[in-house]
């Protein structure tokens, strides 16, 4: 019975082929599905093609490819047809890839610990001590229950004979489980009759293995276990499976800065406080974990994790240090070392392999190249592999004189032949290729040993013949499906239907990293806002515009240096005049100006980037305007006016967006307060220079304050007629109603810094408590009298001191629910 | 009994933020070392604003650490480390005077090797590390100084006089994170750097060999007092002896450390021992300022007058 679709599929003589036999038969453990894809039509195998695709780009899976034009978030590839594994065959691999977990966790116990190994001739020192990858400050570190490695992967090939070998271990942070996960939730929908009746083992048990591994390890004491993933961050290229598995497991996704160390402990910062964090999942490398110990200009690590693992009050897994095991030199020593440390054969052999610091193990590279593989014996090297056969004559003579050189940092590898799975065409209708592949299975901690994950990630060569094999490079991923030998209970971890009890009303831990981002962009956006209205301000009245209306000017200019909106002269330079055009010019489009609207806009883009997940589709399309308004500098005024209105146009969207999209939540209240609390010192301090101005140039001011304070609308409406100095002050100032005046700012605060404290628990800042009911207490009616200049001046020292108690406020918010520390100290000092 | 000299040591560092930092996080390797050459009498350290939290632990390399956590605002920190050391001629191992391929050969990797304690320890020193370098140059440079029949003392003694002759002490031409390939071609530096490029030679052609932190006994000019903070931190280098010595040498000086070097501690280069590496949160961070003061006991009083701080009875430390 051969079927149809199998007569155009070649078959390779040297190469063993998954699917078929040396006969050009399907082999047992594929036939159902061979019958299955005969009988479905073409259109049919189309559609669940564009199926796999949809589902990719609706869940928003993504693979990071660095330096492609498509970068960033680029879909991830699933191919159509899984990889079919029979029982019989599976049972005796996952024994072999469990006993070679257990072996690498033993090597790390050792090479951190007593280094027996070295000590004893099985392993070179050069392996150890000459890696990179060796972190010192490790050494005689025990982790909880002894350990080193949670997560364990290797990469497997299939020989000619039949036989798997391993390529090359993962022992760091291995990568592809989520992704095998998604896999599989996508084709078991896509071949639902299939996969019910290969009784395809399912996976989920694995990961309530890593659950309860990472769980029953950690040092609890007692506490119900939280913990967390730690992730480098977006621009990862694996970010997608950190979100990803994060949400699987329910573990918090967390990058370095929402934790910090106190007391050799670990905690979350939260807006509620600080958590005890008792296991890290990390994707985050060894070396950036630590900048107190490892690398110290890694942004992304957390100081003092070291002294925490040190002092054992919280699991990481994997163990920091543990990149250690990923280096190809290893595999040679591996079956010695097996049997030192566990007193087995090592049940899955490594691909064949010399280490060239070995001088006859240098001699028979030399001599066997073309039959070999060249490849850096050290990770950090990033060096692509090299095959020996594609180089002769000069080029060969001068890559054996660089591993002569320094022949330890080498390693030579037989040269595979890779087996071949079947993958659908995409050119012919209903036809299927042979691709090489490589599989990565995957292996976790629990008490009672390692548990291997019932499938794996598959990643075929994108071409055929095509002998490497990466997602970097353009390859597709398949679904690998393991055959159980009797029917299987469906089981997941997602729920399938919530109910009542799941119905969540608002995030129960927000991060402090979120309530600080929305903080600042509540500020900046207020700032941003500001800054263009007084700009504005200034650029109308500069040039050739007539005398009353330059004579403010300098008032203007002395509010915009104070509030840091156009930098202050240097008192030190020459008395000459600067000129203000391009220095206004350059307070709109000039990030690099401190205190500019550039500046400001890119970090308000900064910290909405931060919170991105939070933001509604509408509110980004704002953002993203307001970064590209920074892309094109303004040439003259004109342009740069209308730059300033765009900006106000976006700002006043962003504010609306805040008020009536975002769910009013613990993190909500943060941007309205960070809002307020710009608005207050913008205001206070636009009003305290006018105040202390001469009366002559006071009087002239007051359009100008009108304006900046967004009121001139409602002050004509109000009084029509010129503005005078008491109606303005007491609109801009004392009246609560208008929501640009000082007083309005008080009072929203004070509420909102109330609903904080019911909300979070955290004492309530009280600094501006005085200085608003000063300003309650003011005295309007001495504006009338003989008195006004002095009260002129007194209210200008009330609204410096609001202004001052405003940053106070904004720094103890810091302190109480962002950095979670203490007050300023004291100082000693000696002689 | 050999001849032996007492020391005070005072180390300060201050450092001033331009904006206050909320959280700060400092490793000190501070205490200076306890050898059979060099007993530490007392040690103490203070540190200003009053630390949140204090602790240490012991390195890899056996160098004692200490933490200091501050987690409140402050825009200055004080640190100041004084020990009493009692120094003592170290004798020269018997063995350096044999040839030193021996010492290579020692460490040389061949399957099944084993490797005593000491040859263990010998090898964390053997390959590269941040800032030296296992390179061909280096090794030729190194070559021309170890002929075959020198012996391990000799070839070295010889590679110390070279570098200490065409190198120019600079402390312009180079900063911390210089590497030594341009300190190479520069052929200038202070300390540090003659010491990085006199472990990448000696690495470089097969011998085990560490970075010395720690203080050198200066001279006034003459005529002049002792002046409190006029020295510095000083760094050496040190070359496995097989079995299990190690003999000393100082590049910038162009000798055999005895009786006024103090050792702080030792690493495989600057990165491992640097006497104070911290974090912090906020603030924007300036160079420190530093200074240290080596006073031989003798002319202690003449330097800080008449302050009880005499070698005994022992200054209880900060533990």
């Amino acid at each position: 019975m051969s079927q149809e679709i199998l007569a155009t599929y070649p078959n390779a003589p040297n190469r063993f082929d998954e699917l078929i036999d040396a006969n050009g038969e399907p082999r047992q453990h594929w036939a159902p599905f061979v019958d299955r894809l005969e009988f479905l039509p073409a259109e049919t195998l189309e559609r669940r093609r564009r199926f796999i695709q949809d589902s990719i780009e609706a869940d928003g899976v993504t693979y990071n490819v660095y330096q492609d034009p498509a970068g960033q978030r680029r879909h991830w590839q699933l191919e159509l047809l899984p990889l079919v594994l029979d029982a019989e065959e599976w049972q005796p691999l996952s024994e072999a890839l469990s006993q070679r977990a257990r072996l690498m966790n033993a090597i790390l116990a050792d090479l951190y610990g007593p280094q027996s190994l070295i000590a004893e001739g099985l392993i070179p020192p050069a392996l150890v001590f000459g890696q990179h990858a060796y972190r010192w400050p490790c050494q005689g570190i025990v982790p909880p229950g002894g350990i080193f490695l949670h997560h364990y992967a290797a990469d497997l090939a299939r020989a000619p004979d039949g036989g798997w070998w391993v390529l090359g271990d993962r022992s760091q942070g291995p990568s592809g489980s989520g992704y095998s996960l998604q896999n599989r939730l996508i084709l078991s929908r896509t071949f639902p009759d299939a996969f019910r009746d290969l009784q395809v083992t399912p996976l989920a048990d694995y990961f309530r293995s890593v659950q309860e591994g990472l769980a029953r390890f950690a040092p609890t004491d007692g506490d119900a276990p939280l913990a967390v993933l730690l992730t480098p961050g977006p621009y990862n290229e694996t970010y997608f499976e950190h979100t990803f598995l994060s949400r699987y497991l329910g573990f918090p996704l967390v990058e370095g800065q929402d934790l910090t160390v106190r007391d050799e402990t670990v905690y979350l910062k939260t807006l509620r406080g600080l958590r005890r964090v008792h296991a890290i999942y990390r994707r985050l490398d060894d070396d950036f974990c630590d900048p107190l110990e490892l690398r110290s200009d890694s942004a992304l690590g957390i100081p003092g994790l070291l002294r925490a693992a040190r002092a054992g009050r919280v699991l990481i897994a994997n163990a920091l240090g543990s990149g250690l095991l990923e280096t190809g030199a290893l595999l040679g020593f591996l079956p010695a070392i097996a049997q030192r440390l566990l007193g087995e054969p090592l049940k899955l052999p490594s691909v064949a392999s010399w280490w060239c610091g070995e001088e006859p193990a240098l001699e028979y590279v030399i001599r066997h190249f073309d039959e070999l593989v060249i490849k850096p014996a050290f990770p950090s090297m990033r060096m692509e592999a090299i095959f020996g056969h594609q180089h002769k004559g000069e080029s060969r003579r001068k890559l054996i004189e660089r591993i002569e050189a320094q022949p330890h940092a080498y390693v030579a590898q037989e040269w595979v032949r890779l087996s071949q799975a079947p993958v659908m065409s995409h050119r012919h209708k209903k036809r299927i290729l042979p691709r090489s592949f490589v599989m990565r299975l995957f292996a976790t901690a629990t008490p009672d040993g390692y548990s291997v994950m019932p499938g794996g990630l598959t990643r075929v060569s994108p071409r055929e013949g095509d002998e490497v094999v990466s997602m970097q490079r353009g390859g597709l991923s398949k679904d690998t499906w393991i055959r159980a030998a009797a029917p299987v209970a469906k089981n997941t971890l997602l729920k399938s239907r919530l109910g009542v009890i799941d119905l969540i009303c608002s995030g129960t831990e927000i991060p402090s990293r979120v309530g600080e981002n929305l903080f600042w962009m509540g500020r900046y956006s207020a700032r941003c806002e500001a800054s263009a209205r007084m700009l504005r301000a200034v650029m109308a009245r500069t040039g050739d515009i007539g005398d009353e209306a330059s004579e403010v000017l300098p008032l203007l200019l002395q509010t915009c240096w104070n509030l840091g909106i156009l930098p202050a002269p240097d008192p030190e330079a020459d008395n000459q005049e600067p000129d203000l055009e391009p220095a206004l010019l350059a307070a709109v489009s000039d990030p690099a100006i401190p205190g500019s609207l550039a500046g400001n806009l890119s970090r308000l883009f900064f910290a909405a980037s931060q919170v991105r997940e939070r933001l509604s589709s509408d509110n980004w399309h704002a953002l993203n305007r307001l970064q590209a308004m920074l892309n094109k500098p303004s040439e003259d005024f004109e342009e740069a006016l209308e730059t300033l209105d765009e900006a106000m146009q976006e700002a006043f969207a962003l504010a609306g967006f805040a008020m009536d999209d975002m769910t009013r939540d613990e993190g909500w209240g943060f941007l309205v307060i960070g809002r307020r609390i710009e608005r207050l010192a913008v205001q206070s301090q636009a009003l305290q220079t006018v105040l202390r101005a001469d009366s002559h140039q006071r009087e002239r001011a007051l359009d100008w304050l009108l304006e900046t304070g967004n009121s001139i609308v409602t002050y004509r409406a109000r009084y029509r007629r010129a503005p005078e100095i008491l109606p303005v002050v007491h609109l801009l100032a004392f009246d609560a109603t208008n929501p640009h005046a000082v007083a309005f700012q008080l009072e929203n605060l004070r509420r909102y810094l109330f609903r904080n404290t019911r909300m979070l628990g955290q004492p309530r800042p009280l600094q501006l408590d005085i200085a608003a009911d000063h300003l309650h207490a003011f005295d309007l009616t001495r504006f009338e009298g003989r008195d006004h200049e002095a009260a002129s001046r007194e209210l200008a020292e009330l609204l410096a001191e609001i202004e001052s108690a405003a940053y106070e406020v904004s720094d103890e918010l810091h302190r109480q629910y962002f950095s979670h520390t203490a007050q300023a100290a004291r100082m000693g000092g000696w002689q | 009994m050999s001849e032996s000299i007492r020391y005070h040591l005072r180390h300060d560092t201050r450092y001033e933020y331009d904006q206050p930092v909320a959280e700060s996080h400092q490793l000190l390797r501070l205490v200076p070392r306890e050898l059979p050459g060099q007993r530490i009498l007392s040690h103490r350290l203070d540190v200003q604003p009053a630390p949140t939290r204090q602790n240490g632990f012991v390195d890899s390399f056996g160098n004692e650490v200490r933490i200091i956590d501050l987690e409140l605002d402050h825009s200055e920190l004080l640190i100041r480390a004084e020990a009493w050391a009692e120094i003592s001629a170290p004798e020269q191992p018997a063995e350096a005077i044999l040839p030193w391929q021996q010492t290579r050969q020692a460490l040389t990797y061949v399957a099944g090797k084993r490797y005593e304690p000491a040859l263990l320890d010998a090898c964390r020193f053997l390959f590269e590390s941040k800032h030296v370098r296992v390179k061909r140059e280096f090794a030729a440079y190194a070559g021309e100084c170890f002929g075959s029949g020198d012996s391990l003392l000799s070839g070295t003694t010889r590679l110390m006089g070279r570098i200490f002759e065409e190198f120019t002490f600079d402390p312009e031409a180079t900063t911390v994170s210089t590497p030594v390939t341009e300190v190479f071609e520069k052929k200038r530096g202070v300390c540090q750097d003659y010491a990085h490029f006199m472990l990448s030679c000696l690495r470089s052609i097969g011998l085990p060999a560490r970075y010395m932190s720690g203080y050198l006994l200066t001279r006034p000019p003459a005529g002049k007092p002792r002046l409190i903070g006029a020295d510095a931190t000083h760094a050496w280098v040190s070359v496995f002896c097989p079995p299990g010595r190690w003999i000393e040498f100082d590049p910038t000086n162009n000798l055999q450390p005895a009786l006024e070097h103090i050792v702080l501690g030792w690493g495989r280069d600057f990165a491992d021992v640097s006497p104070l590496r911290g974090v912090l949160m906020g603030g924007g961070s300036h160079d420190p300022e530093i200074q240290v003061t080596v006073v031989p006991e003798a002319e202690f009083h003449a330097v800080y007058g008449d302050v009880e701080d005499a070698p005994t009875p022992l200054l209880p430390g900060i533990d």
